[in-house]
């Protein structure tokens, strides 16, 4: 349904996303996922015709972005990151202007509204200013306004950023539900909300794609490593080379020195160091002050990802 | 077509619902009618139109940009020119329907003169045709003044910039009415060519010449062109 080759784009000098390649097929919601900056968006905004690659092609539901852009942006429902929407029209003017630009009639108009605002749960808001609603509710807008003409394609740029837990679950649940009947891109740079609605998942990481797979694949290859913050009163030399001998332990940092420091200890997956830490501390008589497991932030999970493409 | 005219109505609207559309419409015709007056008052005044139609060529300069300043502006500041430049609609029809809805408010402002108008013919007896065509000018050249505040909305993301721009080069396009009076030969000619005033002049007395219909009729094609041809081009940076 989405068909994307080699996909470069430059700002000006800039160089923001370089060969991108993947492809989405039809019924499958596909995880875009990249920390910031790595060119999720600037990819969207040249499926949905915002702007043209500087080179490469993407084709969507079989046209071509650019040759065939109307066609293209016909098929496309399109949720911008920032949820851009007009806040001097009420919600139900603001969908009747979206669905007769996308070419529908009256009729189909006024039927859409009603299923979209009971589907995104905007009943209440219905004959609201739309610049008098809470972000949550701009972003359920932007949703319904995305799937108002059924699209074949949805491209959801961060669709849960900015919204409370529960609206995030329901957002989720949501997408989630449009699997099967239509095609869905969604950009996020949270691990675990991949996992949670999407089939399969593109990694890119600074502009280029560094892994393609699925959630629980990739999970397996990302769980490779854990991290351990801990404080310890004691003479730092000796902890250092007490920790090192433990098992499991791949590196051990010191942050501050004296007889009272920080140390981040990794390890080898599933070798959790806690109880064994904790009785070395109390044999040695030293200090426990802090303990605490860390998961890895989504920058390191990239570069981990990114040299171990390297190596290969 | 249909998308322009969705898009045309959409602004129409939202004239409607922001002060904006108010305050120029209530300062151009009270301006008007302080001109209308002073027109009249005057012993053995002319039962004419031109009294209030001229001076309306130099309050457009400044109310124009002012009335399309939000169109193109504003979408670029709040983002949503992304939503609609991925629709599936093509970018002149864009820009033609934002056009389309200023020349609506304007017209429909204008039309309030039509009072001045029905004044004339009940307290005298005034020549229809120099009316007819300065109406007629008017149209002309408050939809070239309309297509330059467009085409400065374009050009940035803050309203006022764009009023400022738009209002500068309208003012620019009217002195070279004066400024050809002071050369001479060819480079007179040329500034009087290109002249947003020159060319009104014929219409307030009467004369409907095709060469200045066609000019402002150019003068909006062109402007429109270049808009889109702008907004075309923020897709490639
Ligand atoms: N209009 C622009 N002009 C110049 N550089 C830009 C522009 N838009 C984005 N960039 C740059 O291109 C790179 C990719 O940006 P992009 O917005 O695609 O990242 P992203 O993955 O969406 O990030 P985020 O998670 O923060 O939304 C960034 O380094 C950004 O600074
Ligand atoms: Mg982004």
């Amino acid at each position: 349904m989405i068909e994307v080759e080699n996909l470069t784009k430059y700002y000006g000098d800039f160089l923001a996303i370089e060969n991108i390649s993947f492809k989405v097929n039809k019924g499958e919601v596909v995880g875009l996922l990249g920390p910031n900056g790595s060119g999720k968006t600037t990819t969207m905004r040249i499926l949905t015709g915002f702007m043209p690659p500087s080179s490469g092609t993407a084709r969507v539901a079989g046209h071509d972005i650019v040759d065939q852009g109307l066609e293209a942006r016909r098929m496309i429902g399109y949720m911008p990151e920032s949820v851009p929407l007009y806040t001097d029209m009420t919600v139900s003017d603001y969908l009747a202007f979206m669905g007769a630009l996308r070419g529908m009639d009256k009729k189909r108009i006024a039927r859409r509204i009603d299923a979209v605002i009971d589907l995104c749960r905007l009943g209440d808001y219905r004959h609201d200013f739309i610049g008098k609603l809470s972000k949550g509710y701009r972003q359920r807008v932007g949703i319904a306004q995305c799937v108002l003409h059924e699209p074949a394609v949805l491209i959801l740029d961060e669709p849960t950023i900015g919204i409370d837990p529960i609206q995030v679950v329901e957002t989720r649940q949501l997408i989630k539900n449009l699997r099967g009947e239509q095609t869905v891109l969604v950009s996020t740079h949270i691990l675990p909300e991949v996992s949670m609605i999407c089939q399969r998942v593109v990694i890119i990481h600074e502009g280029q794609v560094v892994a393609e797979d699925t959630p629980e694949n990739l999970s397996e290859r990302l769980q490779g490593n854990e991290r351990l913050e801990i404080e310890i009163r004691g003479p730092a030399a000796d902890v250092m080379s007490a920790i090192r001998g433990l098992k499991g332990v791949t590196d051990v940092r010191r942050d501050g020195g004296g007889d009272r420091a920080q140390y981040t200890i990794y390890s080898r997956r599933g070798a959790d160091l806690r109880e064994q830490l904790a009785a070395l501390v109390v044999s040695r008589g030293w200090g426990l002050l802090k303990l605490n497991p860390m998961s890895m932030t989504l920058e390191e999970i990239f570069l981990r990802l990114t040299s171990e493409e390297e190596k290969a | 077509m249909r998308n322009t005219l969705t898009i045309a109505w959409k602004e129409t609207k939202t004239y409607f619902s922001s002060p904006t559309a108010y305050v120029v419409g209530a300062v151009f015709l009270a301006l008007e009618g302080y001109f209308f007056v002073q027109a009249v008052s005057v012993p053995f005044a002319e039962a004419s139109v031109r009294g209030f139609i001229s001076p309306a060529t130099f309050i457009l300069v400044l109310l124009a940009p002012v009335l399309t300043m939000r169109l193109l502006a504003e979408e670029q500041k709040m983002g949503t020119l992304e939503l609609l430049l991925t629709s599936p609609v093509k970018d002149w029809e864009v820009i033609l329907g934002k056009y389309l809805a200023s020349l609506v408010i304007f017209v429909g402002t204008l039309s309030f003169t039509l009072y001045y108008v029905l004044l004339l013919f009940w307290f005298g007896d005034p020549d229809i045709g120099p009316m007819l065509s300065g109406y007629l000018g008017l149209i002309l050249y408050g939809g070239a003044a309309l297509a330059v505040g467009l085409l400065a909305s374009s050009l940035t993301p803050n309203q006022i910039v764009s009023a400022v721009l738009g209002f500068g080069v309208l003012l620019l396009l009217t002195v070279t009415d004066q400024a050809a009076q002071v050369v001479s030969g060819l480079g007179a000619v040329i500034l009087e060519k290109v002249s947003i005033t020159a060319h009104f002049t014929d219409f307030a007395r009467g004369i409907v010449d095709t060469g200045n219909v066609v000019y402002y009729v150019t003068v909006v094609f062109l402007l429109l062109f270049l808009t889109t041809r702008y907004v075309e081009s923020r897709r490639w940076r």
